[in-house]
């Protein structure tokens, strides 16, 4: 008894005196050969599913990236493109590149304000009820309608000759209601439902006398909102707009429609609106537009842009998990939840 | 079946017991000389053990903790004065009629058990309660001789402050979680060089400042509970109300937090009135100087400390404060 383990009446004994225990790893359980036919054809599906799951990630991944690195040259970011029946006079993807940048920047910042005023509405006034209700289920209209239904009611509605000055127009003066503002404005109807509901479920998280220690401090419901409720979901904000983001770089039927060129294609004199009057393109467009199901002129390309898509959606990804890491770090760093 | 039927006779119970251990053929590890303490002694694990390979860490003698309760600090004009006021939701009515009077100088404790109504009577003396869509209230509360129905409720409620049941610090910095306290809702905003000797001030008045005065934009919520609480304390001062009201401030804390917390009370009372609800009633019978016993939605009884303790007169709070029931 020369330790204090020997103390313990279960590490002692006669395994020898002081001897560390092997750890045994599991105990017996039951085989799936003793089970009934419908577990066991679950359990396969099951594990099927999810391995043939990761199987066609991987096979995407490794595929764009194998084509990609053959053909993604740093030349062909930087480089503007031309129209070209040959591959190789068809220039790089400068303008898709910066279209979709373009394209994302406008879509958040119209999508931005109005999804977490609409969450902050719905979250700490949402009265009367009837319309509460009605605000969320017109957000989950939006959210499942499909891009290419908004792309032509965009077009229907930027065509009308009010909103004329907003868009492309031909020699005549005809209004096309192609342009980088009709694109980015429904674009933006594509990011604000994600944005919405993490910024509600956001709020919702927050606890009810987290807004009532700032009531009680004599501070406004608006103050509240601004001050503290706002500042605490900050976290959810961002993973809502990275998703929102990843969504508008995903869509293809609002660009072919309501963008439709190739390069920037400036509209009007005024130095920065002629780039948002006018039209371009984006990435997602032109991949379809340079893969043998478009025009089919340079599949090489096509595949170098979407390796560049594929890219910019994995760095999103990353985001999205990256902040959610942060939310529980918050959490954990004490936050009373 | 009668109901004296259906209780299991606990000797029958224990037989049947004996019996299925006769059969598993496992006799009772009894000695030669038959003693039944001494065997157990070796196959019961001994209640106490140290599990650790290294020898025994030398540990302090426990700490005396000074149970003394706070001297009184003497009673100061009135702050809330409260009369016939009940308080309904909906149709059930919480609290039935209280008339109180609170003092500064001196700390009020609402004790009574569970759904009694001293949280809603808490509540709505900063008018809290009309966040509930469903309350109304009745009767009169004036502070300092005004009725709070009449004051402009950002105005009442810095001037009767509130401390919660769990810290809830703002996710901000130290300094601004006090300084949003004392921001005023105008278009102007001070600048923190205004602020910062009125931050300090409500730091070191919660007892607070001397442990973060290093690093005031720390984010709050990396402080321990104990200093979470001390913060929502400072932060709830720091625009010198004249009330302090506090929802049970301890119940999320550790002793220790409680005691320092509690010491703070002591202070606090001498500069504004206290009205603190608590589950605790060594806690009560520690800090308050006034106790208000309230049982369904009645305040059966309120005195000072020693008369509802000592000499409680309702069966209520005789049995309430001798833990008779809870």
């Amino acid at each position: 008894m020369s330790t204090y383990v020997s103390d313990a009446p279960n590490a002692g004994g006669s395994a020898g005196a002081g001897a560390p225990r092997q750890p045994r790893g599991r105990g017996r359980r039951s085989s799936p050969w003793t089970w009934r036919w419908g577990d066991r054809l679950v359990l396969v599906c099951a594990w099927t599913a999810g391995l043939a799951l990761c199987a066609i990630a991987a096979a995407i991944v490794i595929y764009m990236g194998y084509r990609g690195i053959q053909y993604l040259r740093p030349g062909l970011i930087f480089s503007r493109p031309s129209v070209s029946t040959s591959q190789a006079g068809s220039g790089g993807f400068l303008d898709p590149v910066l279209g979709t940048l373009l394209l994302t920047l406008i879509g958040v910042v119209l999508a931005l304000p109005l999804s977490i005023a609409c969450a902050v509405w719905i979250a700490e006034y949402g009265r009367p009820s009837w319309l509460g209700r009605m605000v969320e289920s017109s957000i989950e209209i939006v959210a499942g309608t499909p891009d290419i239904v908004i792309a032509l009611f965009g077009l229907a509605i930027f065509q009308l000759g009010v909103l004329g000055p907003l868009s492309f127009r031909s020699e005549g003066g005809g209004v096309y209601g192609r342009s980088f503002i009709a694109a980015g404005a429904m674009m933006s109807l594509l990011a604000l439902p994600p944005i919405y509901v993490a910024s509600r479920d956001g709020l919702l998280a927050v606890p009810a006398h987290m807004r009532e220690a700032a009531f009680a401090l004599g501070k406004t419901r608006i103050a509240t909102i601004r001050r503290v409720l706002l500042p605490a979901v900050r976290s959810n904000i961002a993973t809502g707009v990275t998703l929102g983001v990843s969504r508008i770089i995903g869509s293809t039927a609002i660009v072919l429609l309501l963008l439709g060129g190739l390069r920037f294609d400036t509209q009007g004199g005024i130095p920065g609106l002629n780039v948002l009057k006018g039209t371009g393109s984006a990435l997602t467009s032109y991949v379809y537009e340079n893969s043998p199901a478009g025009e089919g002129a340079a599949p090489q390309k096509a595949y170098a842009a979407a390796f560049l898509l594929l890219l910019f959606v994995l760095a999103l990804n990353v985001m999205v998990d990256r902040i959610g890491r942060a939310q529980a770090n918050y959490a954990a760093a004490g936050a009373v939840v | 079946m009668t109901p004296e039927e259906m209780v299991l006779d606990p000797f029958s119970f224990a037989a049947d017991r004996r019996e299925d251990d006769s059969t598993s053929e496992r006799p009772l590890p009894l000695t030669a000389s038959g003693d039944l303490v001494e065997s157990l002694a070796g196959t019961v694990p001994p209640v106490r053990t140290i599990v650790l390979d290294r020898p025994p860490t030398p540990a302090r003698p426990q700490q005396q903790r000074e149970a003394v309760r706070l001297a009184p600090a003497g009673a100061g004009p009135e702050r809330l004065s409260l009369r016939d006021v009940s308080v309904s939701y909906a149709d059930k009515q919480a609290v039935k009629s209280v008339s109180l009077s609170i003092h500064q100088g001196e700390v009020l404790a609402l004790i009574g058990p569970s759904g009694c109504g001293k949280t809603t009577l808490l509540r709505t003396l900063n008018r809290l309660t009309e966040l509930t869509a469903s309350a109304s209230r009745s009767g009169d509360i004036l502070l300092d001789g005004d009725d709070i129905h009449d004051l402009v409720d950002t105005t009442l409620r810095s001037r009767v402050a509130m401390v919660f049941q769990q810290p809830n610090p703002f996710p901000m910095s130290i300094f601004d979680n006090v300084a949003f306290a004392l921001r005023e809702q105008s278009r102007k905003r001070p600048g923190r060089r205004a602020l910062e000797p009125l931050v300090i001030d409500a730091l070191r008045r919660a007892g607070l400042y001397d442990e973060v005065a290093d690093d005031l934009d720390r984010p709050a919520l990396r402080l321990s509970g104990g200093q979470q609480q001390r913060l929502c304390i400072a932060r709830a001062i720091a625009p010198r109300p004249e009330v302090l009201l506090m929802d049970e401030p301890c119940s999320a804390l550790d002793p220790i937090s409680t005691g320092v917390i509690e010491q703070l009370i002591g202070e606090l009372r001498r500069e504004l009135a206290v009205v603190i609800v608590t589950h605790n009633l060594a806690q009560a019978h520690r800090v308050a100087d006034k106790v208000a016993f309230m049982y369904l939605g009645d305040l059966v009884e309120y005195g000072t400390t020693n008369e509802v303790f000592e000499e409680p007169r309702a069966y209520a709070s005789r049995d309430y404060v001798s833990g008779a029931f809870g």
